[in-house]
């Protein structure tokens, strides 16, 4: 890892001043996506402004329409959230399926979508659910946030401050995971709303993913037989040594019908 | 350099540290606590689990800076007055390790283990582990000695 320069921020205004001052400053979460990734020295920040002090930043409520997390609020407490869990149980068990108990422990909602690793669990649910995420000064809708490999809609110093999910008549995920890592090689977000149906892929290609063709099939008839023969091309998808594209196009269906199944 | 300070099995500790020093790179190099290991240093194997304020955490992906005023547990922090602590002895009774090498990581993940899950069943046992690798693949052991030193913390 390349050095930089630490500190800590004593709430949002703070932070967005101290990361502008910086000549190339990241925002510091639970760290479990950028510190690894400043490891293979994939990234050089010259500062890195640790969030951990801005209570404001941390919390779940519940409402009639869903649930709002705010950014600094751990994989574990979303898992654990009885009232998130009631609201919308498809939120609460991808969360508690990211990694395992001790990246749980500190891996933030704000942390994982700001990064967007390919293969991470939380932009499908943000895709998946059409869920709008705020920010110090808007709020982007789910289907625009994610742009590419780990890159978002977030301008340079833009702060995530809380991800609003609205709640759903019926929504699974279902991934077919890393068994070291736990991330996904696929996974898949099923939703069904008011506003129609939306299948969400996140770990197959350099970004989330919609399906419309599976979303189409699903509003006419919601059952993992209307899906089964609608195979996506493989142009695009992730090769790794974990799985070829190929593979990774077929692990779309499957997880895809497991998840309507799981609905 | 700035310094660290913490406490660390019940005593204040503190080190000056480089900015991107890991909390493991604090243990064993600053502090000489090197029962805590590195496995695969990518937040995946969990031989560098600790407790942070109660919490079992990877300490390869955690700056020292981070836990600032933290109070840190390592694998040397179990035993009290010689006497090994209940999950240790479980190890020791089940057989529950063969190189060693994942040893401190999976008894300090068992402990939080059971705090978050008293007297876990296989079951429980097996999922929560799912952030320990044994390269020695002596998973049958260590989860027989979970379960009996759950019950032992337990009761």
């Amino acid at each position: 890892m390349y050095d930089f320069t630490y500190h800590r921020a004593s709430g949002v205004a703070d932070a967005i001043g101290k990361v502008n001052a910086a000549a190339e400053g990241l925002f510091l979460a639970g760290g479990h996506t950028l510190l690894p990734t400043l490891k293979l020295r994939l990234a050089r920040p010259s500062d890195l402004i640790d969030l951990q002090d801005i209570g404001d930043l941390r919390g779940i409520s519940v409402s009639g329409d869903g649930v709002t997390v705010k950014a600094m609020t751990t994989h574990a407490t979303v898992a654990g959230s009885k009232e998130a869990r009631a609201a919308i149980p498809a939120l609460a068990n991808l969360a508690g399926g990211i990694g395992d108990p001790h990246v749980r422990a500190r891996g933030t909602i704000g942390g994982s979508i700001s990064n967007n690793d390919p293969a991470a669990d939380y932009p499908a649910a943000v895709v998946g659910l059409g869920a709008t995420v705020k920010t110090d000064k808007r709020e982007i809708a789910g289907d625009d946030f994610f742009t590419g490999m780990f890159e978002t809609a977030l301008d340079d110093g833009e702060l995530v401050t809380e991800v609003s999910f609205p709640r759903a008549d019926r929504a699974a995920y279902y991934k077919f995971k890393n068994p070291a890592s736990r991330f996904a090689i696929v996974g898949v977000f099923v939703a069904r709303t008011g506003g129609g149906v939306r299948v969400a892929v996140t770990g197959a290609g350099p970004c989330v993913f919609r399906v419309g063709e599976m979303e189409e099939a699903l509003a006419a008839d919601f059952s993992s037989d209307a899906i089964k023969d609608i195979q996506i091309p493989e142009d695009g998808l992730n090769s790794d040594i974990h799985a070829q594209a190929d593979y990774r196009a077929h692990l779309v269906n499957v997880c895809a019908r497991r998840a309507v199944d799981a609905c | 350099m700035p310094t660290v300070s913490l406490t660390v099995n019940g005593k204040a500790a503190s080190a000056e540290v480089e900015n991107r020093t890991l909390l493991v790179q604090l243990l064993r190099e600053k502090l000489g606590l090197t029962g805590t290991h590195v496995g695969c240093d990518t937040s995946q194997c969990g031989a560098c689990v600790v407790h942070i304020d109660g919490d079992a955490v990877k300490s390869c992906t955690v700056l020292a800076l981070q836990i600032e005023g933290a109070n840190v547990t390592t694998i040397e922090g179990l035993a009290t007055d010689g006497e090994l602590h209940p999950m240790q002895e479980a190890f020791r009774d089940n057989h529950a390790l063969q190189c060693g090498f994942c040893t401190p990581g999976m008894v300090m993940a068992a402990i939080d283990l059971v705090n978050k899950n008293p007297n876990p069943d296989e079951r429980t046992v097996r999922r929560e582990l799912e952030g320990n690798l044994c390269r020695c693949t002596g998973y049958h052991n260590i989860v027989k000695a979970i379960i009996a030193g759950g019950q032992v913390m337990g009761g």
